[in-house]
């Protein structure tokens, strides 16, 4: 285990942390912004760490095509091509199974798929997964699991859970750097109560440096979600960090804060800036429109990123769609606001005032006191008091 | 604004200050670059890596109003306080002139007798002197040229004389709606390829009471070869107090020729385009420097820039250039900037931007100590040499 998980706050489930990784000190609950190719799109690294990034992402499955895992290792690792001083987290690859690959054909040995650079069927084995990350070297590496559909039902399901925690066996077998990467075991089984406890159980039994909630964020109802999320943060152990895999809605990380999760990664902060949306704490700002031409307020007032401090959205507007700075600026200030709602979160458990935030997140999201009602049953599950919050 | 301007040797090539901003920021020494962009910042390089760039070098920022055709409207710019406050660059000094070689072309075919026409992504769009005034009013360039009908080398000797008296309405047009009667203001001069135009343009302008001269119609398909004689009959005519702008000079080449004949100032579309390309320069930067025995091997072995998408540097751990100060080469390596231009990745074209702008404000600084070491023509004359002898050779990096 290279890790040290140091809870310095907690209100009820909710925690804040201290996780000391082999390359820099992360405070939770965080958000993990994707590099998916050895980049952040669009971000200097100097850039990323003035924004208060600890941590990033980068996929394996990406990696491994371009520029390949040998080259990766030969040129001394992820940090060292990419010249990252602080944290990396690298995935299995098992997710691009879903997203990317529809011709991907899972047995039990592994995945098959074409490649899309060449057109060659490759496999793609737990040990093979390990053996690449091993390469790469990231502070956080994610074992092979075998990624389903929430939406789907029936025995596919059941199978695939039993099948990730075989898989993860072979994962701890196969990882060869155990004193300076943390392998993390994920937690499948769909929406079934049952089989999420049965996996809980089992990765549980095999003592890993930490633990992701997966096969969430794909499209199931949000009070199901919750439940997920709930449930396995219910039943995972105290001193490990928990990561719910594929969340980086605003929202979502904060139901999932108050539920006790630590870690969080998505693509969309980037991904909406290059269409041209802001997050802000009301929401979202859509950039691209009309109405913001001749805004000169900053994208944000109370936001303090150099992008709000210097630029009106309407020389934003200006540059979006049409000028890679359009994104540039967008990711900028994107970014910014996930690591200033990461740092709120660990800074208001820490000092004893998360149901306060909690409530202030919530008026300013939904000022008309609209609450949906999932984040209500889930914050009576987290027993955080949101009632002034509701209106009818 | 003001320009001290002196002549070290007995060239036309001239070494100038250039005081701008009442006096707060120090001097820009010229000849220098006037760093291109797109609608106020570099391509792709926001505020806070801006400063990673050289200072005072710097500096100077150029700005094509027609950029702003679309929006904001000029209202919203003059209430957000102009071009400086909206890109957030409130410490360096903008020069406009209305066309660039990327987003606001000259179209000389549909240019009339009411204005100048420009070819922009948004479509073609007539730009008159007042429209033109109220943009530079609104963004408050530190300098701005005036607007010009810029015609190609192979128009009519008539269009050619039109240009010419269009564009010296359209200077007395604008100096008629300066506020400032002026004192910003470098008078346009075009003329073509004809040397009697040139001058005719030349003269008209000196009498008008500007602060300086943009040569424009230059890079509009005249020979390298004439150019030199266009370049020295028009700042032949030029007082030699007052500033000289030239636009869509932008090869190291054609820099050195401008500079041979004069020029203060240079905007380049080189970078970005260089940029785009994948492309970094790497031509050395102290040739005066150097012995003759590494002059040699540079001129054998070295080339004047690297395209980084070639597999070549698929491994390479080194920087661009070796000992170079920009941000891109203390933290990267050409196998990490290959890898981030085979998967096509933002970062590529930004670190390649940084890289590529603080390389040539280092070739303007190489060529001012050359001007001050009275060594002007011997540099221009190396730096030639080691193109072509790379030119000759087969290489495998370009």
């Amino acid at each position: 285990m290279a890790l040290q998980f140091e809870v310095m706050g907690r209100f009820n489930r909710a925690r804040a942390s201290k996780l000391i990784l082999p390359h820099f000190v992360v405070q939770t609950p965080m958000f993990m912004p994707v590099g998916t190719q050895g980049t952040i799109k669009g971000l200097t690294n100097n850039q990323l760490e003035d924004i208060g990034c600890q941590i990033i992402l980068g996929n394996t499955y990406h990696l491994a095509l371009r520029p390949g895992a040998e080259l990766i290792d030969e040129l001394g690792g992820l940090h060292k091509f990419m010249n990252w001083k602080r944290a990396l987290l690298t995935d299995s690859g098992g997710f691009q199974m879903v997203s990317l690959l529809h011709l991907a054909d899972i047995t039990e040995e592994g995945v098959t798929f074409q490649s899309p650079v060449d057109g060659k069927p490759m496999l793609l084995t737990p040990e093979e997964s390990i053996q690449i990350q091993n390469k790469i070297g990231a502070d956080i590496i994610m074992a092979l699991d075998d990624v389903v559909r929430t939406t789907i039902t029936g025995p596919r399901i059941e199978e695939a859970m039993y099948r990730t925690l075989r898989w993860m066996d072979r994962c701890i077998e196969a990882h060869k750097r155990p004193d300076v990467q943390n392998l993390f075991g994920i937690v499948q089984g769909g929406l079934d109560p049952v089989l999420r406890d049965i996996c809980v159980r089992g990765l549980v039994e095999r003592n890993l440096p930490g633990y992701a909630i997966g096969g969430l964020a794909g499209g199931e109802d949000k009070d199901s979600f919750w439940r997920v999320v709930a449930q396995c943060t219910a039943a995972l152990p105290e001193d490990k960090p928990r990561y719910v895999m594929g969340v980086g809605y605003p929202l979502d990380i904060v139901v999932c804060s108050a539920l006790g999760a630590d870690m969080y990664d998505c693509v969309y902060p980037t991904r909406t800036a290059r269409f041209g949306s802001a997050l802000v704490p009301e929401g979202v700002l859509k950039l691209k429109h009309n109405a913001m031409a001749n805004d000169e307020r900053p994208i944000d007032s109370t936001c303090s990123c150099m992008v709000c401090k210097n630029y009106s959205r309407a020389y934003i507007h200006s540059l979006i769609t049409r000028d890679a700075m359009g994104s540039q600026l967008l990711s900028y200030h994107n970014l910014s606001y996930m690591m200033r709602l990461s740092k709120d979160l660990h800074t208001s458990i820490v000092e004893g005032r998360f149901p306060e935030y909690v409530r202030g997140f919530l008026r300013t999201q939904f000022p008309k006191g609209d609450v949906p009602q999932w984040v209500c049953n889930a914050m009576e599950v987290a027993g955080i008091d949101i009632s002034p919050c509701i209106l009818d | 604004m003001r320009f001290v301007v002196s002549k070290p040797s007995a060239g036309k090539a001239r070494l100038g200050a250039l005081y701008l901003g009442g006096g707060v920021a120090p001097p820009v020494e010229t000849p220098a670059l006037v760093v291109p962009t797109r609608r106020g910042l570099p391509s792709f390089i926001p505020k806070d890596l801006l400063e990673h760039l050289p200072y005072p070098d710097s500096l100077l920022l150029h700005l094509s109003p027609i950029h702003f055709m679309e929006c904001p409207s000029t209202k919203t710019i003059k209430n957000i306080g102009g071009v400086h406050q909206m890109v957030g660059l409130q410490d360096r000094f903008f020069i406009a002139s209305p066309s660039d070689s990327v987003e606001s072309l000259p179209e000389y075919g549909g240019t009339n007798k009411l204005g100048a026409t420009f070819e922009t992504p948004y479509g073609r769009r007539l730009v008159n002197p007042k429209d033109y005034m109220e943009m530079i009013s609104a963004t408050g360039p530190d300098l701005w040229a005036s607007l010009a009908d810029e015609v190609p080398a192979w128009v009519t000797e008539k269009r050619s004389k039109l240009s010419i008296d269009r564009t010296l309405k359209w200077l007395d047009d604008c100096l008629s709606l300066d506020q400032e009667k002026g004192a910003s203001t470098l008078g346009a001069v075009v003329g073509g390829a004809s040397i009697e135009n040139r001058k005719k343009c030349a003269t008209e302008v000196s009498m008008r009471n500007v602060s300086g001269f943009w040569l424009g119609g230059f890079g509009l398909g005249e020979n390298i070869e004439e150019r030199s004689a266009l370049l020295d009959a028009v700042t032949d005519i030029l007082p030699e107090e007052k500033i000289r702008f030239v636009s869509r000079l932008g090869l190291p080449e054609e820099v050195l020729q401008g500079v041979a004949a004069g020029i203060d100032l240079f905007d380049s579309t080189y970078i970005f385009h260089l940029t785009i390309g994948g492309f970094a320069l790497v031509f050395p930067l102290d040739i005066l420097e150097e012995t003759p025995e590494a002059r040699s091997r540079n001129s054998s072995g070295n080339c004047t820039k690297i395209n980084l998408r070639a597999t070549i540097y698929r491994k390479d751990t080194s920087p661009i250039v070796e000992k170079c100060s920009c941000y891109t080469c203390q933290n990267h390596t050409r196998a990490y900037l290959n890898h981030l231009l085979n998967v096509h990745e933002m970062l590529a074209q930004i670190l390649l931007e940084i890289h590529n702008t603080h390389h040539y404000l280092g070739f303007f600084r190489s060529i001012r100590r050359s001007l001050q070491q009275q060594k002007f023509e011997l540099f221009r004359q190396r730096f030639i040499e080691s193109r072509r002898a790379h030119l000759t050779e087969a290489i495998p990096c370009s």
